[in-house]
């Protein structure tokens, strides 16, 4: 979850003064439900829209929430493992899956699935593409994380600008406002 | 035997996501990259071997049935251009490790070195319009990446002509995919080698024109060439070896295989393939002639070199595609074995300026010695297989009785060993006069490492190899073309294989 808005300005963190209290509150709703939107589009993604890149970029549009809400530090700080491993695992997870069926003696991408009853859900159907719609997922997860290290870090403010108590608005919202 | 076939695509695949996870440690990359490109090279002469004694193979992805899947197939051609593509991408990989520039200072170099070789295998195995579109994506945005890792301002900016036409490339080749789609409702290869004669003559003709503008691009065909002598050379020495060697022969392979397969044969473009492969012969060759930079002239060389395979396809007889065949591979290996020794040289000698460099026969007779091999074999000197490539595509034209096309090979051969001439004498004669140049080669730094000259040394002897093996390679070639304009076996292979 997002920082609390009182939080110290440590290093890559938004000041306190830059930060937008309704754009915090409504991260405390906004960000869960996105990841459960996004938890949703894998695992419905088989038969109907949705899907491993779809979730992925959504889970991305959940992240890029967070960092106009804290910055480079608050997304950094979702996740503990390095972006580049989301990447790798994905690949791995996807390719690998993809091939599975050809050492079991099927062709490549070939996917089996089964149905099975569960007290609240009822009818349940799941399938070997699964893994693969994971391992997209993390690919995009893992993408959106390494573009948001390499071109989010927070320019700089002039001295005494970012720290003089004035209301001032987050870097985004800077840039948008130009004349 | 069929699980073999997608092999090549997903072993760099699964190669590639190690070598992510593994970004901060080089040495586990290096064992990963060389492990995943050496079960390529065995998976790709396996197939060779397989393909060859007996009949092509075939797999639809996800088991689905003709136009639903994806088809991986591999034929004579594919199988050739898999096993030399998988020994050129093992070697210049040796290469770049022993460079110590770019595959030492960037983490990102082996995974996409091999995601670039997964889609080069990619291309030659799929049997799907579409996915020859996905494939020829992987390895372009690997190679965007791969040609901008320096950084460097000179890198930015011909890196940026070269996404830019690239993009425009793909983005005539979706259009091409979707207009063809429209027409014929499949854009599996070999559903619509059936479907295409149906269509009226001009629209099969339109199609075709498409498709050679699509892969003209990428295969550096003229007028749209302009590009590669521009981008390729400002990449470090590993990268603009394996980009020349093949990258334009995948453009190159997809007009053979869909002039070949798709059209029926009075839609094929013969006579306007035999202009461009003209005019591409003999521009390519005084372009190269204009250069001053070693590794531009030998950019500019390719360009012509292009012209002597479409030639070869362009008469579309047993003689010519054969000759094609085998000058494309031929030229894989001679060209990257001569961008190898570019490198060796510009290390050794501190600079690739032609002007600038002297005398290198005396201070470094093994980079002299490689030169002269492959510069030999690429200016068609008997008894190298460059002569038995262009003495196989000009006996072609002679039997089709299309007189100037050989005049303007011959013309371009003779022009090719004046090219190769001025490299030897300005690189390999001579004294250097530039103090710094003298400085640079008395010194130490100017020792070149062993990795880098044993794996040149390895693509130079491959190349000799083609000498020694040439009959049975043309042999090879020839079977390879009584396949490819008989296309009947790849149709029914493909389609017949869904069968219930």
């Amino acid at each position: 979850m997002s920082e609390p808005s009182n939080a110290p300005a440590s290093h890559g963190t938004l000041a306190r003064s830059r930060r937008m209290m309704l754009l915090d509150t409504s991260m405390k709703v906004l960000y869960p439900s996105i990841l459960v939107l996004a938890m949703y589009f894998l695992l419905a993604g088989h038969n109907r829209p949705g899907g491993g890149f779809v979730g992925g970029l959504v889970v991305g549009g959940a992240l890029a929430l967070r960092y106009v809400s804290g910055g480079a530090q608050a997304v950094r700080s979702t996740f503990r493992l390095p972006p580049h491993l989301f990447l790798g695992l994905g690949l791995l997870m996807s390719a690998s899956t993809a091939f599975v069926p050809v050492v079991l003696g099927g062709s490549i991408l070939e996917h089996g699935d089964t149905t099975f009853h569960l007290p609240i859900f009822d009818k349940v159907k799941v399938t070997s593409a699964l893994p693969f719609d994971i391992g997209v997922d993390l690919i995009v997860i893992g993408l959106i994380l390494m573009a948001f290290a390499a071109f989010g870090e927070d320019v700089p403010d002039a001295p005494g600008a970012a720290d003089d108590g004035s209301d001032a608005p987050s870097p985004a919202l800077k840039i948008r406002s130009k004349p | 035997m069929n699980a073999l076939i997608p092999l090549p695509i997903i072993v760099p695949l699964l190669g590639a996501s190690l070598c992510v996870i593994a970004a901060r440690a080089r040495w586990i990359q290096r064992i990963v990259s060389l492990s995943a490109l050496t079960c390529n090279m065995i998976v790709a002469i396996t197939l060779f071997v397989r393909v060859d004694d007996r009949d092509m193979v075939v797999m639809q992805a996800g088991g689905w049935p003709v136009p639903l899947g994806i088809t991986l197939a591999v034929d004579r051609l594919s199988a050739v251009m898999l096993v030399v593509s998988s020994l050129m991408l093992l070697a210049v990989m040796v290469y770049a490790i022993g460079q110590k520039a770019e595959e030492s200072r960037y983490a990102a170099f082996n995974p996409v070195y091999l995601v670039l070789a997964a889609g080069v295998s990619a291309s030659f195995i799929t049997g799907d319009l579409f996915n020859l579109f996905v494939a020829f994506e992987m390895m372009l945005v690997a190679s965007y990446v791969l040609l901008t890792l320096g950084g460097r301002p000179d890198q930015v900016r011909a890196g940026m002509s070269y996404v830019v036409i690239s993009l425009i490339a793909s983005t005539f080749f979706v259009t091409a995919l979707a207009v063809i789609y429209a027409a014929t409702g499949t854009v599996n290869m070999a559903q619509l080698a059936e479907r295409m004669p149906e269509l009226p003559p001009g629209v099969a003709t339109g199609f075709s024109l498409l498709l050679i503008l699509v892969f003209g691009i990428k295969a550096g065909l003229f007028p749209l060439f302009f590009w590669l002598p521009d981008s390729y050379p400002t990449a470090s020495g590993a990268i603009t070896a394996v980009f020349a060697g093949l990258l334009t022969k995948v453009g190159v392979y997809a007009i053979i295989r869909t002039q070949t397969l798709m059209f029926p044969p009075d839609a094929r473009q013969g006579t306007l393939l035999l202009v461009l492969a003209g005019l591409t012969m003999i521009v390519g060759v005084l372009g190269a002639l204009a250069q001053d930079d070693l590794r531009r002239m030998l950019s500019f060389h390719i360009v012509s070199h292009i012209g002597y395979m479409i030639f070869g396809l362009a008469l579309f007889t047993l003689a010519g595609v054969a000759g094609a065949v085998f000058y494309v591979v031929h030229h894989i290996i001679v060209k990257t074995a001569l961008f190898l020794v570019a490198g060796l040289v510009e290390r050794r000698s501190g600079s690739d300026r032609l002007s600038r460099v002297g005398g290198l026969v005396r201070s470094a007779p093994v980079i002299a010695v490689l030169f002269a091999l492959p510069a030999l074999s690429i200016a068609g000197l008997p008894p190298f297989s460059g002569f038995v490539g262009k003495f196989a595509l000009v006996s072609a034209g002679i039997d089709s009785q299309d007189w100037l096309i050989v005049g303007v090979s011959l013309l371009v051969s003779l022009l090719t060993v004046y090219v190769m001439v001025r490299i030897w004498s300005n690189v390999f004669w001579g004294e250097p006069e530039d103090p710094a140049i003298v400085a640079w080669i008395a010194s130490e730094e100017s020792r070149v490492p062993r990795l880098m000259t044993a794996s040149a040394s390895v693509v130079v002897a491959l190349s000799v190899a083609l000498m020694v093996f040439a009959g049975p390679l043309y042999n090879y070639a020839e079977r390879t073309a009584a396949d490819l304009l008989a296309p009947q076996r790849y149709i029914e292979s493909v389609l017949g294989s869904d069968a219930p």
